[in-house]
């Protein structure tokens, strides 16, 4: 078999994958539930929800870290996806041997630390009460917790990967750029193997009111799983969820060589940055546009050749919108034709996960024959003409993805996938 | 010589020692560098705070401006600088194919909503309902956006237009390693032709210093020099504001566009060391021996934090080598967290491009009087992680 690209750099194979989400624990028990069309979106019930507009979300409630703050459930979530990952690739569970690239959230100090900090100061009416009574407590898990690389250290420490971790925020497109990090790594020919993560266990109070006021989620309350309705009519913003998304990457060669199973190959990635707006899109398209064209250069193929694209599709007028403009742009009439689903849809979306949850369930959908559903499809926007795969699953045969991630502050990241390497 | 090697052709530095490289070769070279500092505002912490910025010459927009607190306004302007020095800054093509890491971290709260929670917090016992009712009617909508990690690049992006591709790594000192070492290793793979890096840190705000503390690393005693920081004044470390970009860009690039180097980028490692017994300084004198050759004498642009053990272990490990010249800038800076190794190398390229070595920044640091052809530049993290790179003769 051939273990170089068109290009002549190693192809990249995935090894071992694993997730978690509103939808549950691990690839089979995700897989199950959103072949059947079942959201996991429901009533919040980590915090009170009196004064917020919205009382609904994706969150990971079933871990025992869930109610332990955002910085200890986003480890929860990487490990547990990580531990499936490296256990399917076939490697040993401590000794990785390649770099991890993490995506996580920027998370501060929980609420209620800051509070019983403040609590047990000298209440003095100013940040100095907080600081000295911080340094008082000498606590090394709060110190831990306001480190942005604890998290990443934690996991290095564990799984035994090699270097300096990096962890990385590139907003609602970070799962996309952890993978991409690590294929630009192996194709370097610094590592033969790297483990990528996204992974986010944020949705805190605050987290909501932030994303609230800047009206990007959806107040469509009342029955929860309907809320999120990427490309309908009626869509009216994202619903905020958790979860985390692994995979093992490595270079054809290595995983051959070693025996591994092949789940699929990433054949390229691409990105562009918006200068237009902190969190809308240049109107014309051109960053999205750019990026889907960047990626599918970098995979060596035409656009004629993508058989299913896993939409970013978050729901939000604006998104959806701007997807389906910059697809449109570069797939042409064809478009109409293409099946494309939102994820989303059902788990909501995972944030800075979210590129690395969708990606392996984009590995999943050329595996096993079968597309996901948009569900909650009932009222198409007329001014959107896409295949969506409304509200039930469909048999097919996939041999190549595009996966879209789209974030705040300009980020536009695509991958490539395939079946096969060749 | 090689088209990809790595060089640097624009520099954008600022500290409390003043805007850009100039002002900051100056007050480094001159007889007896002098620390700016803030013992005041943030008492008992003592902080090198930004000097008097004019934010339009970088930001023309105020509404660009009022969009971003301190700390992306401090990166995205420090970032125009570099974009100016290359010579890159109105050159609309080079910025739209030009490639971004920034090391970033985040998190400048508002002050006086959270200090308003935190004192009702006294009287109530339902909290997580006070947090609901005062953070959805006291928070700024755009306050969200103005504080969050991958919003400098995506400032950086609208402001200046560099828009090849946008990546925001996180992680303190370790950030700014792995945006060099990721930045030259794509470089010089020709993944990418030319590349703005960089990171910003922004010390005057209560939670960047409660960040610290949380860990008792701030010393509470005044100012001491770096090397010379003693554990009962506290945890060591001395704060300051301030901020590096660079622009780096393919050997070849750079010469078909005529423009001249400040120098290249070496060899750069980064590491995870166990800290604790003596592991960091066995892992930091393999660090040094991998980047050097010889034992001729080097110049060592040190990124140290002051935080006690740490700080030992990167002098033991320095010292252990024999002859090299350490300048320890945070005595004169402060500690800019994610920005430490960015800045050392920018001090680093200075150095070998003026074929002249700092003076001693504080006492104990040895004399270097000859030319430098290379510099050493470190960035041990207080607490995780550490990363050193050669910058050589372009």
């Amino acid at each position: 078999m051939k273990t170089t690209d068109s290009f002549g750099r190693p192809l990249v194979a995935v090894t071992g994958m694993g997730v978690v989400t509103s939808l549950g624990q691990g690839k089979d028990e995700n897989w199950t539930a959103l072949t059947s069309g079942r959201s996991g979106i429901h009533p919040i019930t980590r915090f009170p929800t009196s004064h917020l507009a919205t009382t609904i979300a994706g969150t990971v409630d079933f871990l025992p870290e869930s109610r332990r703050g955002a910085s200890p459930l986003t480890y929860a979530l990487a490990d547990l996806a990580a531990e499936e990952a490296v256990g399917e690739a076939g490697l040993p569970a401590a000794d990785f041997g390649g770099p991890l690239f993490l995506a996580a959230p920027p998370v501060e100090i929980d609420w209620h630390h800051r509070l019983r900090l403040y609590a047990q100061s000298q209440r003095a009416g100013d940040w100095r009460s907080l600081i000295e009574a911080a340094r008082e407590a000498d606590e090394a898990e709060l110190f831990d917790e306001s480190q942005f690389a604890t998290i990443a250290d934690r996991m290095a420490e564990k799984y035994g990967t090699r270097g300096l971790p990096i962890t990385l925020s590139t907003a609602c497109a970070s799962g996309a750029t952890a993978i991409q990090l690590g294929i630009e790594a192996i194709r370097r020919g610094e590592c033969d193997r790297a483990l990528a993560v996204g992974s986010d266990g944020s949705a805190t109070a605050e987290a909501l009111i932030r994303f609230s006021l800047l009206s990007a989620l959806t107040t469509h309350n009342e029955v929860p799983e309907k809320a999120s309705k990427p490309f309908s009519k009626d869509r009216s913003g994202f619903v905020l969820a958790e979860g985390s998304g692994a995979m093992v990457l490595e270079s054809l060669e290595s995983a051959l060589a070693r025996g591994a199973e092949i789940l699929g190959i990433m054949r390229g990635c691409g990105e562009k940055a918006d200068d237009f707006h902190r969190t809308r899109s240049k109107p014309d398209g051109s960053p999205a546009i750019a990026a889907v064209r960047a990626a599918l250069s970098d995979a060596g193929m035409s656009e004629d050749e993508i058989e299913y694209i896993n939409a970013h599709g978050t729901s939000t007028p604006e998104n959806d919108k701007m997807e389906h403009l910059s697809l449109s742009t570069v797939f042409g009439e064809r478009m109409r034709e293409i099946p494309i689903s939102s994820n989303k849809s059902m788990i909501g979306h995972t944030l800075s996960a979210a590129g690395a949850v969708e990606a392996v369930f984009s590995i999943m959908t050329m595996r096993k024959g079968v597309i996901p559903p948009t569900i909650n499809y009932e009222n198409p926007d007329p001014a959107i003409e896409l295949d969506v795969v409304p509200n039930v699953k469909r048999d097919a045969d996939v041999a190549t993805v595009l996966s879209n991630s789209f974030g705040f502050g300009g980020q536009n990241t695509c991958l490539v996938m395939a079946r096969e390497a060749g | 010589m090689n088209p990809k090697d790595v060089v640097i052709t624009g520099i954008g530095v600022v500290s409390s020692l003043g805007l850009g490289v100039d002002a900051h070769w100056q007050a480094l070279t001159g007889a007896a560098p002098k620390p700016v500092l803030d013992g005041e505002r943030f008492a008992p912490y003592t902080i090198h705070p930004l000097p008097e910025v004019d934010w339009s010459t970088q930001i023309p927009k105020r509404g660009d401006q009022r969009q971003m607190e301190t700390w992306q306004r401090l990166g995205t302007y420090t970032a125009g600088l570099a974009l100016d020095d290359a010579g890159m800054k109105d050159d609309e093509a080079l910025c739209a194919s030009m490639d971004m890491v920034v090391a970033a971290g985040g998190g400048e709260r508002d002050v006086d909503v959270d200090q308003d929670i935190l004192d009702t917090s006294l009287t109530r016992n339902d909290h997580d309902v006070l947090l609901n009712e005062k953070l959805t009617t006291e928070l700024r909508p755009t306050l969200f956006l103005a504080q969050l990690s991958n919003l400098l690049a995506g400032n950086i992006s609208i402001v200046h237009k560099v828009t090849g591709s946008s990546r925001t790594f996180m992680g303190e000192e370790g950030a700014g390693v792995s945006a060099i070492e990721t930045a030259a290793a794509r470089i010089r793979s020709g993944q990418s032709s030319h590349l703005l890096v960089g990171a910003a840190f922004q010390t005057e705000h209560p939670d960047m210093l409660l960040a610290y503390e949380l860990g008792r690393h701030l010393q509470r005693g005044g100012w001491s020099p770096l090397w010379q920081r003693r554990p009962e004044e506290g945890g060591g470390v001395i704060t300051g504001s301030g901020a590096a970009f660079l622009v780096l860009e393919a050997r070849e690039h750079a010469e078909e566009r005529g423009r001249t180097a400040y120098a290249a980028v070496g060899p750069v490692a980064s590491g995870r060391a166990r800290r604790g017994g003596d592991g960091l300084q066995e892992a930091l004198e393999e660090m040094v021996g991998g980047l050097l050759d010889g034992d001729a004498p080097v110049l060592a642009i040190s990124g140290a934090s002051g935080a006690h053990a740490v700080t030992k272990a990167e002098k033991a490990a320095l010292d252990a080598r024999g002859h090299v010249a350490a300048r320890g800038f945070s005595s004169l800076t402060g500690h800019m967290k994610e920005a430490q190794f960015p800045f050392a190398m920018a001090l680093a390229a200075l150095a070998v491009h003026h074929g002249k070595a700092y003076p001693a920044f504080a006492e104990g640091e040895l004399p270097f009087e000859a030319a430098p052809s290379a510099a050493l530049a470190t960035a041990v993290g207080y607490n995780c992680f550490e990363g050193m790179g050669l910058v050589v003769k372009a």
